[in-house]
């Protein structure tokens, strides 16, 4: 399958000599949602930058929608949509006009009725009339999706989508992807909230100090590099762990009523019940017992850590 | 080429103009009339003709000029800083448009709106002194000739801008004192020797002395040389503007 955005060998070195992109090379394919991660300053933003036209390219081929994204701009920019990290909005314009000025600007004609779509489905349509100014910041986000939706972009790019909205208004920007997904329109997304990669991508990719240093399907990447905990609850305190115990990767709580047993998620079950039948032979009695998958933020924090 | 895209931008910054009426438009005709009262009607009716032409006569196509400049370069320089300011430029270097496209729509929307104003200038004028156009056609090419070359170079000061102060010094530091002084209210044959010569460096020189001409047939310099001049400027605004986004000199990174 040809990918809707390739990135090969990409370097960006800005005036000031720094290097914010070193030798970045990334595929991403029709339809999925695929996920940017790394912490601030490794160079998410330059890189949607630079496949977007908002920056120069350095060395490396790009290409989106399979065009070049210099050679072919054209044709590669009518492809993609971009939600910025900034609000950036015109402040005097009505959201109707604002958004049919993204349609033309992007070379599409008028069309009233896909405007008209794309501000029920974000609940601007009663504000259509208003100045964007008089909006709240959480409006002002969706007028930016809706600017980037108008002219029926294949590409979407969400470079910090909710950044800074209530719960309310991400969870109808998760739906609002996902929907978008179904409709066969590619999604990359970069975000702090790990949790909104979690819930919604296909693939993760991680960039650090410009580089990307893991691209994965996020399930695989949840079980290869994902820890799971067993804590038992005890009956009785327990003052030091016994021989027997001091074998598994165990820790015992500070308080001594809690056994804390860690392995990796691929790992079979076999070490949870030779534990339980430990305990059971020394006579440990526990009350409780839950156990706990790692989540993609402290599988993040351990790659970006490393 | 990308039409919609054209279309887009110029439809955007029309759409400034009716916002701001007041600003865009009502502003500058009512100091042009304030022009036309003090030195057409009060000062002008105690002056004699110059080159058989009154006074008050004398000096609209100086005062034409000085709006017209003025207005260009603020229109296309405020045009294509608000996105810069605002951080919306962003959509503009993201869009399926060219350069060649970018420049017609704030350049053109600014041209517009400049030679807009000239001509209610022009039928405001009419009330406060009597006027004749000798070569109409020539006067309404000066008029848009001039609106797009200074339409081009507010756009270039709009880029170079990094403040507002930067945005207004040019027009009110060089341009201003280049109009009072390149022969609005006077005709450089009054000035002494050496002024007259130093008056050719001003380009603004050349621009009055051709308009004036396209209106009564008098003129400082050939109306030939005029519109050399006027087209040797433009062609360095376009040049400008051309390595501008060439280099993407503070636009893109």
């Amino acid at each position: 399958m040809q990918p809707d955005i390739s990135v090969k060998h990409l370097n960006k070195i800005y005036e000031d000599g720094f290097q914010a992109l070193k030798n970045v090379s990334l595929e991403i394919y029709p339809g999925e949602i695929f996920a940017l991660l790394g912490p601030n300053g490794a160079g998410k933003t330059t890189l949607i930058s630079i496949i977007c036209g908002i920056v120069n390219k350095g060395d490396g081929e790009v290409t989106a929608a399979g065009y070049d994204i210099v050679r072919q701009y054209r044709k590669a920019r009518e492809a993609i949509g971009l939600v910025p990290q900034e609000l950036n909005t015109d402040s005097f314009e009505t959201v109707w006009d604002a958004v049919s000025f993204s349609r033309g600007l992007f070379g599409k004609p008028p069309k009233p009725a896909h405007i008209e779509k794309v501000l029920k489905d974000l609940s601007l349509w009663d504000k259509r009339n208003n100045r964007i100014m008089s909006l709240s910041g959480g409006m002002k986000r969706r007028v930016m999706i809706a600017k980037a939706l108008s002219h029926e972009p294949r590409i979407l790019f969400l470079d910090e989508p909710t950044a800074g909205v209530d719960v309310e208004l991400r969870r109808d920007m998760w739906e609002m992807v996902r929907k978008l997904r179904e409709n066969g329109t590619t999604i990359i997304l970069t975000t702090h909230y790990i949790e909104e990669a979690e819930e919604m991508a296909d693939r993760i990719g991680v960039i650090r100090q410009g580089e990307i240093i893991l691209v994965e399907d996020k399930d695989r990447l949840m079980s290869k590099l994902g820890k799971k905990e067993l804590r038992l609850q005890l009956q009785h305190k327990m003052d030091k762990l016994p021989g027997e115990l001091t074998l598994e990767p165990i820790e015992l709580s500070e308080d001594g009523y809690e056994l804390i047993y860690t392995f990796d998620s691929q790992q079979q079950q076999a070490g949870v019940a030779r534990l339980l039948r430990t305990l059971g032979e020394l006579d440990i009695e526990y009350r409780d017992l839950r156990t706990r998958e790692s989540s993609l933020e402290e599988i993040f924090v351990g790659l970006v850590h490393e | 080429m990308n039409l919609y895209g054209v279309k887009a931008i110029y439809k955007f910054e029309m759409a400034r103009m009716k916002r701001t009426v007041m600003q865009s438009v009502l502003s500058p005709v009512i100091s042009t009339c304030l022009y036309f009262v003090v030195f057409g009607s009060a000062i002008g009716s105690r002056m004699g003709d110059i080159d058989n032409i009154s006074y008050g006569a004398y000096i609209i196509p100086g005062l034409m000029m000085l709006s017209l400049l003025m207005q260009s370069i603020s229109n296309a320089s405020f045009g294509i800083y608000m996105p810069k300011f605002s951080g919306t430029i962003y959509e503009v270097l993201s869009a399926p448009v060219s350069y060649l496209e970018i420049v017609l729509g704030y350049v053109g929307a600014a041209t517009t709106k400049a030679v807009i104003l000239g001509l209610i200038i022009l039928a405001t004028a009419r009330f406060f002194v009597d006027y004749s156009i000798l070569h109409p056609f020539w006067m309404l090419s000066f008029l848009v000739l001039t609106a797009v070359t200074f339409s081009l170079f507010g756009f270039i000061i709009g880029i170079w801008a990094d403040g507002f102060e930067k945005l207004q010094i040019v027009p009110m530091m060089i341009v201003t004192p280049l109009v009072f002084l390149g022969g609005t209210f006077y005709s450089i044959d009054m000035l002494p020797e050496v002024w007259q010569t130093i008056s050719l460096f001003n380009p603004v020189v050349y621009l009055i002395s051709g308009f004036r001409w396209a209106f009564y047939g008098v003129s400082d310099v050939h109306v030939g040389i005029s519109v050399g001049m006027t087209l040797i400027f433009l062609t360095m605004c376009m040049t400008a503007v051309w390595w501008i986004f060439k280099t993407g000199y503070r636009l893109r990174s």
